[in-house]
């Protein structure tokens, strides 16, 4: 990857969160948080190199079928094919070109591929549920793959997490990674988890959730989600133009 | 034109399948040819009743033994055999083990220069957003003042120094606290 030469860093800040728009670490309701969440308070740190700069990972050895995750096994999987794309965008609205955007989801059946997973639904031979793919120069990505199904868990009696795909995503700076998920619309789980509910403002959560779209949708083949992910990005300058 | 960042959701307990395969790991973190003091960081993650958290995810990020990041905004100069990122998920002792060099010191606010250290992200079900804290080495003679432990109550500094093992040299143990009396010490990043 081509890297402008620079001798002397010059540090820009990042810009902080809004609050109420990302979830605290104590939310009771999502019950691993109650043991998992610091509560002396954080200690504010004042953006250096060390949080500014950000790791080369992933960017040479991504192959073109990482992207299509109906392609892995010698057969076909399971479930509705659908093509979820999107673009990897800063908070000053400019694309995020060269991000390694990583996912992993259940099987359509709701079944992750994964030993520690014990719901009682089909395994899918031809589903791993792993993908990755490298954002183009205008900051877009895109995969293939299969809808998840919603699945239970023990959180509270009942609990069932909406239909999902994790996704991971890896900015210009340490400080914008982004680890989250990604939803469909109307899922009338949301309403019931806690994880989804743990980002305290309303339009906020509605980030978080994809949307159908018939222009990527593809005829005879497959159905198309937009997704568009927004990282930190650096404070305004007043000088730049 | 301003837009809001996308919400943070924990990672999960399945993340393994695509974050921390054999082939998505790194454990090392600079190769044998780089430039510097090796070190083996063995880190431990712990809850809030003391049990192993055995299903995390670390990812750690440091410059070279000249203090310089192999960044990628910019090509630094830096050692190119100090790639300085690791990624491991902890095992069923909440434990993973990552070998690197040891960083060299960075500059900070007001052109001081910082103490070596590893910016450390911890990625776990039941963190609904990743927490940052830093990994500084015990007794390093730099330690005394720099710039970000300066922030730390002096108290509360021994929380985020790695030890040196006594009985291999070039190793280092690091213990995260997630809460409670000895809770790591978490930075607002």
């Amino acid at each position: 990857m081509d890297r402008p030469t620079s001798q002397r860093p010059i540090v820009h800040p990042y810009r902080r969160h809004t609050p109420g728009t990302q979830p605290e670490f104590l939310y009771e309701p999502y019950r691993s948080t109650i043991t998992r969440s610091p509560r002396k308070p954080l200690i504010f740190l004042p953006h250096t190199l060390s949080e500014t700069t950000g790791p080369v990972y992933g960017h040479d050895d991504v192959a073109e079928a990482d992207h299509d995750l109906t392609l892995q096994h010698s057969g076909e999987p399971l479930g509705e094919r659908i093509i979820v794309s999107g673009r990897v965008l800063d908070s000053n609205g400019r694309p995020v070109p060269n991000a390694l955007v990583e996912i992993w989801q259940a099987n359509a059946a709701g079944r992750y591929a994964h030993a520690k997973d014990q719901h009682p639904a089909p395994l899918d031979p031809n589903f791993s549920g792993a993908g990755r793919a490298l954002t183009d120069q205008t900051g877009a990505y895109h995969f293939v793959t299969i809808k998840p199904g919603p699945y239970p868990w023990l959180n509270h009696y009942n609990a069932w997490r909406p239909a999902h795909i994790h996704f991971s995503i890896f900015g210009r700076a340490f400080l914008s990674r982004l680890v989250t998920q990604m939803y469909f619309p109307g899922d009338p789980l949301f309403a019931f988890d806690p994880i989804f509910q743990s980002v305290p403002d309303e339009k906020a959560r509605q980030r978080m959730i994809s949307r159908f779209d018939l222009e990527t949708t593809q005829p005879q083949w497959a159905t198309g989600y937009k997704f568009d992910i927004v990282l930190r990005g650096e404070e305004a300058t007043p000088f730049e133009t | 034109m301003d837009l809001l960042p996308t919400p943070s959701q924990t990672l999960g307990p399945f993340f393994h399948l695509g974050l921390t395969t054999e082939a998505r790991s790194i454990a090392c973190m600079a190769s044998a040819q780089a430039k510097g003091e090796r070190v083996w960081l063995c880190c431990r993650i712990f809850d809030g009743e003391g049990q192993p958290v055995n299903d995390a995810m670390i990812e750690l990020w440091h410059a070279d033994a000249e203090g310089r990041y192999h960044d990628c905004n910019a090509n630094t100069g830096a050692d190119p055999e100090c790639p300085g990122f690791g990624r491991l998920a902890t095992d069923e002792e909440g434990r993973c083990e990552f070998e690197t060099v040891k960083p060299g010191r960075v500059p900070g606010p007001n052109d001081a220069l910082q103490a070596p250290h590893i910016a450390v992200a911890i990625f776990a079900r039941g963190l609904l957003k990743q927490l940052f804290t830093r990994i500084y080495f015990a007794d390093d003679p730099a330690n005394v003042d720099d710039p970000v432990l300066s922030l730390v109550p002096e108290n509360r500094r021994g929380a985020i120094m790695a030890e040196p093992e006594p009985a291999r040299p070039g190793h280092w143990q690091f213990d995260i606290h997630l809460q409670g009396e000895q809770e790591t010490v978490f930075f607002d990043v």
